[in-house]
């Protein structure tokens, strides 16, 4: 038995998707840019498939950039900000502690240059308040920059309450929306979102390609010089297999939306409640506000790696927050920010279903975490010590 | 996975000498939880050898593993030969660790030494210090 419950690190891709491409790989492979007929049929595709993911999100196809996906999309919206921002005079950004490190990494490159970031407090829940973000914003802030749903615990955070603080503001608001893409509602316009990256493999689209969306106006700073695809914004020959994979996979995410919310959340929820009979676990993140397939635990006295390739001889794949998975020293800066200790952080686990996740998986897939949990915990020295009360447990 | 070796992946699924040694004669317990490693090794000595070899491990996989395998190389040597253990000779015998993890058999064998210091020093009997020496746990993390 194989049972993928990775779906946040990426996704299969979608029959649709596949079958979108094919016909680009071998007989529409022409390069947009070639006035011939061949150049203009991909052209003509290109066109299609920015107007079909405008669409799904509220926007003007002219308000598209294809990138290699939601990292470069990252990148590119900070780093553009920024500059419009130091041409004002304005280094202040605001944004939360557990954004995604293609966010927060660039925001260090830009403190190095004398920019100031406030990173704001995303409390036990794992979700900011939208008064935090207008208490913070000053006279020289030039971005705000909150991720829609967040990778590791999956909390939603207030968007629109966010945009609309930002457009009253008048500064300019970006959104990591790569978990939340083809799985919760989105429309910029309605949501007051200026600037939103996604990536196609996160909702059955293919690897390497997603989108910056720009609002009308908002000059883009190249990151890759060239040639003038993309408006001048984005140098490279268009991935157009990739880009007709991404633009049938969202609309399909799209079109079926609250009918995968709805089983998910059933599934998800089944999980949380078998895995929280584990006695000292916790769920990471609020119970409600979070993705319809994400679920997150910590598991105390054990640590996630072991748990991890355990879970993995027994068929399923999951993923963790521990320093060992990370490849850090430290355990995931997501379950720092919400409070969680060293010691306890090192024992998470995450799961994260998708639409091909069947109750039998999960009804197997809680009884396997028991088991292995179990296993750890009992040639573990720290759960020896908290079991004989010579440590005090931090999970009650 | 790739990331490991078949003989760790081994030592890891299936622990050598896994457990407790009640009444031991030598106990070692190093690491830390907020590194998110910590190992503990019991020791049974009879007629100066050492007789049995136990361990409990909070860890990743090449902790389990290097626990697993220094106590399979130290059980049944003469107790004088078992501060010689190095780490380098339980990566050796795991077919390698990825280097990030090498500071898991570093680990191991601070365990192991500090298990012999405990039976030295509970039965006064004199040893090599340096040897012995005590060593800065979690000195790769840093979160000591």
């Amino acid at each position: 038995m194989k049972i993928y419950l990775d779906n946040a690190a990426t996704t299969k891709m979608s029959k649709t998707a596949i079958d979108a491409m094919l016909p680009y790989m071998d007989t529409i492979y022409g390069n947009p840019s070639s006035l011939h007929s061949a150049g203009q049929a991909a052209a003509e595709a290109l066109a299609k498939a920015r107007k079909q993911i405008a669409g799904c999100i509220g926007a003007s196809p002219e308000e598209i950039t294809f990138t290699s996906g939601g990292s470069e999309a990252d990148n590119q919206a900070i780093i553009s900000a920024a500059r419009i921002g130091q041409k004002k005079g304005k280094r202040h950004i605001i944004s939360t502690a557990f954004e995604h490190h293609a966010v927060l990494y660039t925001l260090d490159r830009l403190e190095k240059e004398g920019f100031e970031i406030t990173l704001l407090d995303v409390h036990d829940n794992g979700i900011i308040l939208p008064e935090q973000v207008s208490s913070a914003i000053r006279e020289d802030t030039c971005l705000v920059t909150v991720m829609y749903a967040n990778n590791e615990i999956g909390t939603i955070q207030p968007i629109e309450a966010i945009g609309n603080i930002c457009r009253a503001k008048n500064v300019p608001f970006h959104t990591d929306a790569v978990q939340a893409a083809g799985h919760l509602h989105i429309h910029v316009k309605k949501q007051n979102i200026d600037m939103l990256s996604l990536s196609a493999h996160k909702f059955h689209g293919p690897k390497g390609i997603g989108v910056l969306y720009a609002k009308k106006g908002i000059p883009l700073t190249s990151l890759i010089e060239g040639g003038a695809q993309e408006r001048r914004n984005r140098a490279g020959t268009e991935n157009i297999p990739a880009i007709m994979g991404m633009s049938a996979a969202l609309s399909e995410a799209c079109t079926r939306m609250d009918e995968n919310a709805v089983s998910l959340c059933a599934l998800r929820d089944k999980l949380i409640a078998g895995l929280s009979q584990i006695p000292h676990s916790i769920l990471n993140g609020d119970a409600a506000k979070r993705l319809p397939g994400n679920v997150n635990f910590c598991f105390e006295g054990i640590e996630g790696e072991s748990l991890l390739l355990l879970l993995d001889d027994k068929g399923i794949c999951a993923s963790s927050g521990s320093a060992c998975t990370s490849g850090s020293l430290d355990p995931s800066h997501v379950l720092l920010a919400i409070g969680r200790v060293h010691d306890v952080a090192h024992g998470s686990l995450r799961l994260t279903l998708s639409e091909e996740t069947t109750e039998e998986e999960i009804t197997y897939t809680i009884e396997a975490v028991k088991t292995v949990v179990e296993y750890l915990r009992s040639i573990s020295p720290v759960w020896r010590d908290l079991i004989s009360g010579k440590r005090n447990f931090i999970i009650k | 996975m790739s990331l490991y070796s078949e003989k760790v992946m081994d030592h890891f699924r299936n622990p050598r000498n896994i457990g407790v040694i009640e009444n031991a004669d030598g106990i070692g317990e190093v690491g830390n939880a907020k590194c998110g490693d910590i190992m503990k090794i019991y020791l049974k000595i009879e007629n100066n050898m050492i007789a049995d070899a136990k361990f409990e491990t909070f860890g990743c996989a090449s902790a389990i593993a290097s626990s697993s395998m220094a106590t399979e190389l130290i059980k049944g040597k003469p107790v004088s030969e078992a501060p010689t253990l190095t780490n380098q000779a339980v990566v050796e015998a795991l077919d390698g660790l990825p280097a990030h993890k090498v500071h898991c058999s570093v680990l191991a064998e601070e365990a192991i030494k500090q298990a012999l210091k405990n039976y030295y020093e509970k039965n006064g009997i004199e040893y090599n210090h340096d040897l012995l020496s005590d060593s800065e746990n979690c000195t790769d993390c840093g979160n000591t």
